[in-house]
């Protein structure tokens, strides 16, 4: 297992919190709550050790442009592919619900 | 069934533990208790090297079915096998008794159960043991007042401790792909050899233990397609009727009738065991 941290520009803060996915084989789970500042923090734990370059590379494609709402972001993983990863993210920012807490789904 | 039911069904067993405790609830009245953001994880799985869910696997949603105060417990079977750790089953275990509290209170509350769990998390060991043994004395104690009522869908199955929770339960619902058992497949040839269980022989260990099985031998109580609206629907009868008056787990005297009928000398095939369980289990 390893933990990872990652930071990039956002925009505004997020609208309020979501979750996607589950901590399944080839799966992962996003938690999503707002950030204060223009700021989106990535907080990884990952069960695949040693994939650094690619967590950096995947994640600079989604928040790199800095459009996204500002979030921290938690990940819980157990081996997602890169596209899992992008998707679960896309579902979670996606799944925004700021008056209804209980419709934050896992998709599933 | 032709084609077009079949695109019109919703499954069940395709949907996560969160969907699924929010489609049995009435629509609207979902509220997650501890829910991920609370970030109630087990203490046990990081310090061995193993990613946690922040739900730790169990979804408490607290609503209505029916109109009266009910509380779901939904087991996510593609978390570490839907597995009963510390906190896991300490989540289920609490709800229970809080809703067997209600009830002392003149709170009507009910529970359902959605069994997606191979037991205990054996990384856990004794406390997820400790925490399931909770989780029966809860159901006994609840089941006095209002029908708790298990399902298992799929595809994980119910297994270990949990299989005895399930057995506890007033009622319960099982589909074709779900399986009960007390040992697991792989389990069952490790102690009895392969000539006894071969554990790769799928339509096999469906024929002892899957879900038809179950309800023909009458340890299941409503035998489901995998369809959103037909569950529900089957949860909601239940609990429209009386409850029973003797639960299944307090007919011992008719179970060891019928567990003396059958031979050990032999094999015994699926027929056989239906034959014999489906006389009842009355004293």
């Amino acid at each position: 297992m390893e933990n990872l941290q990652f930071e990039f520009p956002a925009a505004a803060p997020a609208s309020g919190r979501a979750i996607a996915g589950v901590v399944a084989s080839g799966d992962l789970e996003v938690l999503l709550e707002p950030a204060d500042a223009a700021l989106t923090t990535v907080s990884i734990a990952t069960s695949v050790s040693g994939m650094r370059p690619v967590w950096a590379a995947q994640l600079a494609r989604i928040f790199g442009d800095g459009q996204l709402p500002a979030a921290r972001l938690q990940i819980n993983d157990f081996g997602a592919t890169p596209g899992v990863v992008r998707m679960r993210i896309a579902q979670a920012y996606e799944d925004l619900a700021p008056a209804q807490p209980e419709r934050n789904g896992n998709g599933r | 069934m032709d084609v077009e039911s079949l695109l019109a069904r919703e499954s069940f067993i395709e949907l996560g533990a969160r969907s699924r405790t929010r489609k049995l609830l009435d629509p609207g009245s979902f509220r997650e208790l501890i829910d991920p953001f609370a970030r109630l994880t087990s203490p046990w799985l990081a310090r061995q090297g193993i990613v946690t869910q922040a739900d730790d696997g169990v979804v408490v949603g607290k609503g209505l079915i029916d109109g009266q105060p009910a509380v779901v417990l939904g087991i996510e079977g593609a978390y570490q096998g839907g597995s009963m750790g510390e906190v896991s089953a300490a989540k289920i275990a609490g709800s229970l008794e809080l809703a067997a509290e209600d009830n002392r209170a003149g709170i009507p509350t009910r529970a359902v159960i959605l069994f997606e769990t191979g037991g205990v998390r054996l990384q856990e060991a004794n406390l997820g043991l400790a925490a399931i043994a909770e989780i029966h004395a809860a159901i006994v104690d609840l089941r006095r007042y209002q029908p708790v009522i298990g399902i298992t869908a799929g595809p994980v199955g119910c297994y270990g401790g949990m299989s005895i929770a399930a057995g506890l339960c007033s009622y319960l619902i099982a589909t074709r792909e779900a399986r009960l058992g007390l040992n697991g497949p792989a389990v069952i040839e490790q102690e009895a050899g392969i000539a006894e269980f071969d554990s790769r022989d799928r339509p096999f260990i469906w024929s002892l233990t899957g879900g038809e099985q179950r309800y023909r031998s009458g340890l299941v109580d409503a035998y489901l397609e995998d369809d959103v609206a037909a569950i529900r629907a089957q949860m909601l009868a239940f609990f429209r009727q009386r409850p029973p008056d003797c639960a299944r787990s307090q007919k011992i005297s008719g179970f060891q009738r019928r567990i003396a009928e059958i031979d050990a000398g032999s094999q015994v095939e699926p027929q056989q065991v239906r034959d014999i369980y489906s006389k009842g289990f009355a004293a």
